[in-house]
């Protein structure tokens, strides 16, 4: 084994779920706007208007992915910004807010300030495997509650929330529905007729896009308030020069994937995940899956490894070659235990010891492969090293 | 015999400009490295509560420190991760540390963090990566002697810099997986190893006080924490008497007092009055003048041997009593169990329980234990 950072070393990536590289398409796209179209779509003159309609197509583009019209499209900076839009844009003093304790930090931390500023807020539970219920919802429900907010799908878990429900309870109750569907872009159909939400959140960067682009998808008639002022860009939605080449990298995103939805290639990425996990489990003793009851998007799996720092074993695996993630990563790049997997009810040990494996459309099969070889080595290695672990005795046959 | 160990290193990495310089060395010597830095507290947990400054930049775990931690890493070509340990340290160094203080001792926060965190979790987690051993940028030299058989911790070339009063809690086995290069160097020296690695942080200045408390105010970072925690401040409270019993008032607790002491007794004497005991059990703080601080015995518990196995008869070694104490000729002798009597050639000024005694054969660490009261 050799720590060191050899250039030739394999590396294999299996961390989607945190940011996915561009696929080549979406570079070829982009350069352009870098060199020689590099106007500001606000501008009136050639160079402004070659812009202009390179945003309007990646718009369009958008629009279709999500199945709404291009002008209910509004381009942020990325997922964080946009459900701080959403729900900053629309709560007021006297408003009350539905989400949840399984939301991304972007929508968690934000419902905290909201709180912290008077507003109230119900922070909905959720079941062993990792999903609210609809019923929580609507027993929540206040004559004065304005924006409920759930995610699409659980970026730790991949554990699908029932959204298509819970925007029906929103649309009875004449509440508007707020989705981060952050981590189902790319991986399931997102159709905001059918969800029935208002403001729906797409992170550009977690679906070959890259970092620093996403959506804010808000329904038309929508009352929003903007985070940022300036000048008139997005509808006055969001003022600021438009990330142009960005945009464009993101309406290339949009259309590979929903191709990808088509094309057989999410199904290939979920045979992918269920072999690794499959295999996971056969050679490795004291593991399991978490959210494995419930439906899960194709590309995720969270395992637990018992008698092990989660931690340590991120550390090994990536020091072998291999990049997965555990709990989640704070400002230092420390990892903090995971507010999902805690929200589940897992013992603050196999919470620990759970890690994150998320598969892209660029995995190969020999990927999981090389995960099947260094997975269970390194989880042996960690558990004979423990000072508590004691190797369970060999039971004589009788 | 010392195992044969791989060449992988794992380097306790701070940001500071000791253990970037350890790193840069093992580098060019051509070890394979790994570079971790513990995450031990949140600086931002308590600041600005209860009288804590709000500014909390360039302490320990700071983020500023990583970020000076990872640079040096990303320039050496090394792999470098955080590992978080504030579940263990809050556990094992941050709870000991109040209750002793609320117990009338002066507890050293640093020999706990090594002895449960550094070279213990760190080397746990060394091993389990795939590195046989840890370094550090202890100022501290650690060999083994064929001899006795046994690993020797010895004061460094830097007596200035001498750390080892922090680490005579190290086992054998800990001992043996433990590098500590920077022994034969002085801070000077290492400055100028740093700037020859062209480390940008060579003049980056020491750290100086306890990594957590931000300022230095201890009683406020009790008071904070307790907050915090939904506690109530136990009352320790209670009367300020001279040695021959005669009360001179009231104390509010006390946390407030370390032997020794002189300032914010709140009694006024013709001539200085200091801190000679605390009794833990009635509160009582007894205070005289300088000559009664002086005491010829003291007890330690809590021992580990290093350079012997174990204590099997009186032996005369040099005691320090603190970190900054030139150490003082003694006897030590068992007494017990776990249980050392030390008796000083002459009074040593303000035994404190709650530190460590160390106990120095020349340059060589025997050993060591708590303070106790007697």
């Amino acid at each position: 084994m050799s720590p060191s950072y050899n250039r030739s070393m394999r590396r294999v990536y299996m961390d989607a779920n945190a940011t996915t590289p561009l696929v080549p398409e979406v570079l070829d796209v982009m350069r352009p706007y870098f060199l020689e179209q590099f106007g500001n779509a606000s501008s009136v003159h050639r160079h402004g208007q070659q812009a202009r309609g390179a945003v309007e197509s990646a718009r369009a583009s958008v629009a279709r992915l999500v199945n709404c019209r291009p002008g209910e499209i509004v381009f942020t900076s990325g997922g964080t910004e946009s459900d701080n839009l959403a729900l900053f844009g629309l709560i007021t003093p006297g408003d009350h807010l539905i989400t949840t304790t399984i939301e991304h930090h972007a929508v968690l931390h934000a419902a905290e300030k909201l709180r912290d500023r008077g507003i109230e807020v119900t922070f909905l539970p959720v079941s062993s495997e990792g999903v609210v219920d609809p019923d929580d919802v609507r027993r929540a429900l206040r004559p004065h509650t304005k924006l409920i907010s759930v995610m699409m799908a659980n970026n730790e878990t991949g554990a699908i929330q029932p959204v298509g429900e819970i925007g029906r309870i929103a649309a009875e109750a004449d509440v508007y529905f707020h989705t981060d569907a952050v981590q189902g872009a790319g991986k399931l159909p997102i159709d905001v007729e059918a969800i029935g939400c208002d403001l729906l959140s797409i992170s550009g960067h977690k679906m070959h896009a890259p970092q620093g682009t996403g959506i804010l998808y808000v329904r038309k008639g929508t009352q929003l308030e903007p985070l940022f002022f300036g000048g008139a860009h997005e509808r006055q939605r969001r003022a600021g020069t438009e990330n142009v080449p960005g945009i464009v990298g993101l309406g290339k995103a949009a259309e590979l994937a929903l191709k990808g939805l088509a094309d057989g290639s999410i199904e290939r990425l979920a045979a992918l995940r269920d072999e690794l996990e499959k295999e996971i489990l056969a050679r490795v003793d004291e593991s399991g899956v978490n959210s494995a009851g419930v439906a899960r998007v194709p590309n995720t799996t969270n395992l637990w490894f018992d008698h092990l720092e989660g931690e340590a074993l991120v550390i090994s695996l990536d020091l072998k070659g291999l990049a997965v993630s555990g709990g989640s990563a704070c400002a230092s790049g420390a990892t903090e235990p995971s507010h999902v997997l805690s929200a589940m009810g897992l013992a603050p040990s196999r919470a620990r010891a759970s890690l994150r494996f998320s598969l892209m459309k660029l995995t190969a099969k020999e990927d999981v492969e090389f995960a099947l070889e260094v997975v269970p080595s390194a989880v042996s290695r960690l558990r004979e090293l423990s000072p508590v672990y004691k190797r369970p005795t060999a039971v004589a046959a009788d | 015999m010392p195992e044969s160990f791989n060449n992988t290193i794992a380097i306790a990495m701070s940001g500071g400009v000791d253990s970037s310089t350890v790193a840069a060395m093992l580098k060019a010597e051509g070890h394979e490295l790994v570079g971790l830095t513990l995450q031990l507290w949140n600086q931002k947990r308590l600041a600005g509560k209860e009288g804590l400054p709000v500014e909390v930049q360039g302490r320990c775990c700071s983020i500023d420190d990583v970020y000076d931690a990872r640079r040096v890493a990303e320039k050496l070509e090394i792999p470098y991760y955080l590992v978080n340990e504030e579940r263990r340290f809050e556990q094992d160094v941050v709870r000991p540390f109040v209750s002793e203080y609320l117990a009338g001792r002066t507890p050293i926060p640093c020999s706990l963090c090594n002895n449960h965190l550094k070279f213990d979790q760190l080397l746990t987690t060394a091993r389990q990566i795939g590195a046989d051993r840890i370094a550090t940028g202890h100022y501290a030299r650690n060999e083994y002697d064929p001899a006795r058989g046994r690993w020797i911790l010895k004061r460094p070339a830097d007596a200035s810099k001498d750390q080892t009063y922090f680490l005579f809690g190290l086992t054998q086995e800990q001992l043996s997986r433990t590098m500590f290069p920077l022994g034969g160097y002085t801070k000077p020296e290492v400055r100028d190893v740093a700037r020859e690695h062209g480390l940008a942080l060579a003049a980056k200045p020491d750290s100086q006080e306890i990594c957590f408390i931000p300022g230095g105010d201890y009683k406020k970072f009790i008071d904070a924490y307790l907050h915090e925690q939904g506690e109530q401040m136990p009352e320790t409270s209670g009367e300020l008497v001279t040695a021959n019993g005669e009360v001179l008032g009231r104390h509010g607790g006390v946390h407030n007092f370390t032997v020794g002491q002189r300032k914010g007794l709140g009694v006024s004497s013709p001539s200085p009055l200091y801190v000679l005991q605390i009794d833990s059990a009635s509160h009582q703080v007894t205070v005289g003048g300088e000559a009664e601080l002086g005491t010829s015995t003291l007890r330690a518990r809590g021992l580990n041997w290093i350079s012997i196995a174990d204590l099997e008869a009186p032996m005369r070694v040099k005691v320090k009593i603190r970190h900054r104490h030139e150490p003082s000729w003694a006897v030590i002798e068992k007494i017990g169990e776990d249980d050392v009597l030390a008796t000083f050639d002459e009074p040593v000024r303000a035994v404190t329980p709650g530190q460590a005694a160390v106990f120095y054969d020349e340059d060589e660490v025997v050993g060591g234990g708590w303070i106790a009261a007697l």
